[in-house]
C-alpha cells in the first residue's frame, strides 16, 4: 500500500521541477514583440527592417567583442543573468487594424515585455495605443510623424527625429545651399502621398515655406496605390516649380521617377522626404534615373568615413543578409539595441522598471550607428538629441551631402535636364 | 498654374493610353463573367504572373517583352485553362459565396506564392527594346505607353474578332448567352469555360507583359489595377467586349484629366462617380444588354 505522503512528495517533486524549469527558462528568453509590414506594398521594407532587428538581437544575445554598441560585448543581458532576448515577429500588412490587433496578440498571448514598430506612422499610432491601454512600454525606431509623441502617452518612446525636426532641417539646407552657391528656388510644390504621414508633412512644409518667404505654387496629395502619376505630374509641370518636395513610399516613389522622364519635367532639385527614396530597392530598380535625387536620411553608409561602428555593424548585416544598412534599418537596429539596454538596466521584466529604464536611457553618440548627439528621452518619449542629414544620390550611390562639415561630397544643383542625362 | 492647350492634349492622351490597359486589363475578367457568371477576383494576380513572366525573360535571359509576349501569353492561356479545370469547375453550380471565396482564396494564394517565390521586391525591366519618348506638336508621349496601348488595341480587336468571325468564337459566345441551349447544340461547355479562362489570363498576361516596360513590379501590383478593372467591366456591361473597350478609355481619361483639372487627392473619385451615374441611369452598363 503507497503511502499518502510518498505519492504527494513525489508529485510536488515533479511540480518543483516544472515550475523551476520554467522560470529558469523565463529569465533566459526575453521576448520583445516586433510588428513590420511584412507582406503588403512596403513588405521589402518590413524585411529589411526585421532583419536589422534580428542583427540587432543577436548581437545583444552573442559575444560580439570589438563592437562598441551597448551589451555587444557580453552574451545576453548581465543584469538579467545573461538571458537572451527573443524577438517575436507580427505581420500589420500596412493596415492600422492589423496593427492594432497583432499588438494585442503579442502582448496577451506571446507575453511580450516590450514592443517595437511600426515604420508607417498610421500603424504605429494605433498599435501604440494598445501598448498604452495595457500598460507595456512600446519603442518606435522609425516612425516620424510629430503627433506621435504630442499623445500624452505614458509608455511610448521614439528614438527617432520626428517631422517637425526634418522639415526644419530642409528649410536650413535651402538656406545653407543660398549661402554657398547663391541658389535659391522661388518656387517649391509640395508632392506628398496623402495617408497621415504625408498630408502633415505636407501642412508643415507649406507652413515653413510661407513664413521663410517660399512660393508654394502647387501642394498634392495623391494616393499612394495609383496606376498613373500622370495627372499629378501634369499638375507640377503646369506649376513650372524649382523645387519639389516629394514624400513617398517605395512602388510610388518609382513610378513618379518614371513618369517624370516619360513627361519630361525637370525641376531644379527634388527634395524627398526619405521611406521610398531611400530604400535599398529604389536605386536596384531606377538604376541611373534616380541620380541627382536629394533626400533626407537620418543615415547614410558614407558616415563610416568618421565613424568606424557604422562600417562594422554594416560588415556583419552584409555578412547575414547581403545588404547595406539604410537610414530605416539602421534605425530599427538603434531601436532595439536602446530597448534591451533599457530591459538590462532595468534588471527586471516588470513593465513598469522596463519603463522607467527606458526613461532613464542615456545612450552616448559614439555608441550608436546613428550622426547623433546620443539617446536621452524628454518627458514626452522623443529622443532629444536626434538630427538629420541630406543626402544626394550621385553616380547610383547615396553620399552625404549635408550639413556641409559632414558632407562627402559637394551637392549638384540644379540637377541636369533629362535630355541631358 | 498656366494651363495650355499643350498641356490638356499631352493629359488627354495619357489618359487614352492608361486608359487602352485597363480595357484590356478588364477583357478578360468581363470575359469570364460573361461567359459563366463568376467574379474572378484573381485576375489582378494574372497580371502581375504576366509581368514576373516578363520580368524573368528579360533577367534570366535577356528577352524583351515584347519578344516573350506571345510565350507570356500562352503561359497564362495554360494557367488559366489549368486553374478552371483544377478549381474553377468545381463550384460553377456552388453558391454565390463559394464562388467569390474560391476566386478570392486563389488570389491570396497566388499573390503569396508570389511573394515566396521571388520575394517582395520592387522590379523593373530597365533597358526596354522600346524607351523614351516620341513628340507630336509638342505632345511628349512615352513609348513604351504608345507600344502598351498599341498592343492593348490589336488584343481587343483580335479577341473581338474571335468571337464575332470565328466558329470556336461562335460556341463561346452561344454558351454564354444560353448554357443548356448550346449543350444541346452540340457544344462542349466544359471546354468553353476552360477557353474563356484560358482567353481571360491570357489577356491579363499580355497587359502586364505591356505593363512590365513602365510600371514597377511587385507580388500586390495587381491590386492597384483590380479595382478600376471592376469600374471598366460594371460600366462597360458586363461581358461586352466593346463595351468594356470604350468603358476602359472613358475611365482612362477621366481619372487622368478629372485628376489634373481639379485635384489628384480626387482622382478615383470622379472615376467612381462616373460609375455611380452609369450604374443609376443605365443598370447594364454603357453597352450590356438588358
Amino acid at each position: 500500500m503507497r503511502s499518502p505522503f510518498r505519492v504527494s512528495s513525489v508529485v510536488a517533486l515533479a511540480l518543483a521541477q516544472i515550475l523551476g524549469s520554467g522560470a529558469a527558462q523565463a529569465e533566459e528568453e526575453i521576448k520583445i514583440g516586433i510588428i513590420y509590414p511584412l507582406t503588403g506594398a512596403a513588405a521589402s521594407t518590413g524585411l529589411e527592417l526585421k532583419n536589422a532587428a534580428e542583427l540587432a538581437a543577436e548581437i545583444v544575445n552573442r559575444a560580439t567583442p570589438g563592437l562598441d554598441i551597448p551589451l555587444a560585448a557580453g552574451a545576453g543581458l548581465p543584469h538579467l543573468k545573461g538571458a537572451k532576448v527573443k524577438l517575436v515577429v507580427a505581420d500589420h500588412q500596412g493596415n492600422p487594424q492589423v496593427g492594432a490587433s497583432e499588438a494585442e496578440r503579442l502582448i496577451t498571448q506571446e507575453k511580450v515585455v516590450a514592443l517595437v514598430g511600426c515604420y508607417f506612422s498610421s500603424v504605429t499610432v494605433t498599435a501604440s495605443q494598445v501598448a498604452e491601454r495595457y500598460g507595456v512600454p512600446f519603442l518606435n525606431p522609425e516612425s516620424s510623424s510629430p503627433r506621435l509623441t504630442q499623445r500624452g502617452f505614458k509608455w511610448f518612446f521614439r528614438t527617432t527625429p520626428h517631422d517637425d525636426l526634418f522639415v526644419t532641417n530642409f528649410f536650413e539646407f535651402l538656406k545653407d545651399v543660398e549661402k554657398k552657391k547663391g541658389v535659391r528656388p522661388k518656387r517649391i510644390a509640395i508632392f506628398n502621398e496623402n495617408t497621415e504621414w504625408g498630408s502633415e508633412t505636407a501642412k508643415l512644409e507649406e507652413k515653413l515655406a510661407r513664413e521663410q518667404g517660399y512660393a508654394v505654387v502647387e501642394k498634392i496629395l495623391y494616393p499612394a496605390k495609383s496606376t498613373q502619376l500622370t495627372s499629378e505630374v501634369q499638375r507640377l509641370k503646369a506649376a513650372s516649380p524649382d523645387l519639389v518636395m516629394q514624400s513617398s513610399y517605395l512602388g510610388d516613389a518609382i513610378l513618379s521617377i518614371k513618369t517624370y522622364k516619360d513627361l519630361g519635367f525637370s525641376p531644379e532639385a527634388l527634395l524627398a522626404n526619405d521611406a521610398g527614396f531611400n530604400d535599398s530597392e529604389f536605386l536596384k530598380t531606377l538604376g541611373k534615373d534616380g541620380n541627382f535625387a536629394l533626400s533626407r536620411e537620418v543615415w547614410a553608409l558614407d558616415l563610416a568615413a568618421r565613424k568606424p561602428l557604422v562600417k562594422q555593424a554594416n560588415d556583419m548585416l552584409q555578412a547575414r543578409y547581403q545588404v547595406n544598412f539604410n537610414g530605416n534599418s539602421a534605425r530599427t537596429f538603434t531601436g532595439i539595441i536602446t530597448l534591451a539596454d533599457a530591459i538590462d538596466r532595468a534588471g527586471s521584466t516588470s513593465p513598469e522598471a522596463i519603463r522607467k529604464a527606458l526613461q532613464e536611457t542615456n545612450i552616448p553618440g559614439d555608441r550608436i550607428i546613428m550622426p547623433w548627439k546620443g539617446i536621452q528621452f524628454d518627458a514626452t518619449g522623443q529622443n532629444v538629441h536626434g538630427a538629420g542629414i541630406i543626402v544626394q544620390v550621385q553616380d547610383g550611390k547615396y553620399v552625404t551631402v549635408w550639413p556641409f562639415p559632414l558632407a562627402s561630397k559637394d551637392v549638384i544643383w540644379p540637377m541636369p535636364r533629362w535630355e541631358k542625362r | 498654374m498656366t494651363l495650355t492647350a499643350e498641356l490638356l492634349l499631352q493629359t488627354l492622351a495619357s489618359g487614352l493610353l492608361m486608359g487602352l490597359i485597363y480595357a484590356l486589363v478588364a477583357l478578360g475578367l468581363t470575359l469570364i463573367f460573361g461567359v459563366m457568371d463568376i467574379v474572378n477576383f484573381a485576375h489582378g494576380e494574372f497580371l502581375m504572373l504576366g509581368m514576373y513572366a516578363s520580368f524573368w525573360g528579360f533577367s534570366l535571359w535577356a528577352l524583351d517583352p515584347l519578344f516573350s509576349l506571345p510565350l507570356t501569353a500562352l503561359g497564362l492561356f495554360a494557367l488559366g485553362a489549368i486553374i478552371y479545370r483544377l478549381v474553377v469547375r468545381r463550384i460553377i453550380a456552388a453558391p454565390m459565396l463559394s464562388q467569390i471565396f474560391t476566386t478570392f482564396g486563389l488570389m491570396i494564394l497566388l499573390r503569396g506564392l508570389a511573394q515566396f517565390l521571388w520575394k517582395p521586391d520592387h522590379r523593373m525591366v530597365d533597358r526596354s527594346l522600346v524607351e523614351g519618348h516620341l513628340s507630336f506638336g509638342g505632345v511628349q508621349l512615352g513609348t513604351p505607353q504608345l507600344v502598351a496601348g498599341l498592343g492593348a488595341v490589336v488584343t481587343t480587336v483580335g479577341v473581338w474578332w474571335f468571337l464575332k468571325r470565328t466558329r470556336l468564337g461562335a460556341a463561346l459566345e452561344a454558351t454564354a448567352a444560353d448554357r443548356e441551349a448550346a449543350t444541346l447544340m452540340g457544344i462542349d461547355s466544359q471546354r468553353m469555360f476552360a477557353l474563356a479562362w484560358g482567353i481571360g489570363a491570357a489577356c491579363a498576361g499580355i497587359a502586364g507583359a505591356l505593363l512590365s516596360a513602365f510600371f514597377p513590379i511587385f507580388p500586390e501590383v495587381g491590386a492597384n489595377f483590380i479595382l478600376t478593372a471592376f469600374v471598366v467591366v460594371a460600366l462597360g456591361g458586363f461581358g461586352s467586349v466593346s463595351g468594356t473597350f470604350w468603358a476602359g478609355i472613358l475611365v482612362g481619361v477621366v481619372e487622368v484629366m478629372g485628376g489634373f483639372l481639379v485635384d489628384p487627392a480626387f482622382k478615383l473619385v470622379f472615376v467612381l462617380s462616373l460609375f455611380l451615374l452609369v450604374v443609376l441611369w443605365r443598370p447594364h452598363g454603357l453597352m450590356g444588354k438588358a
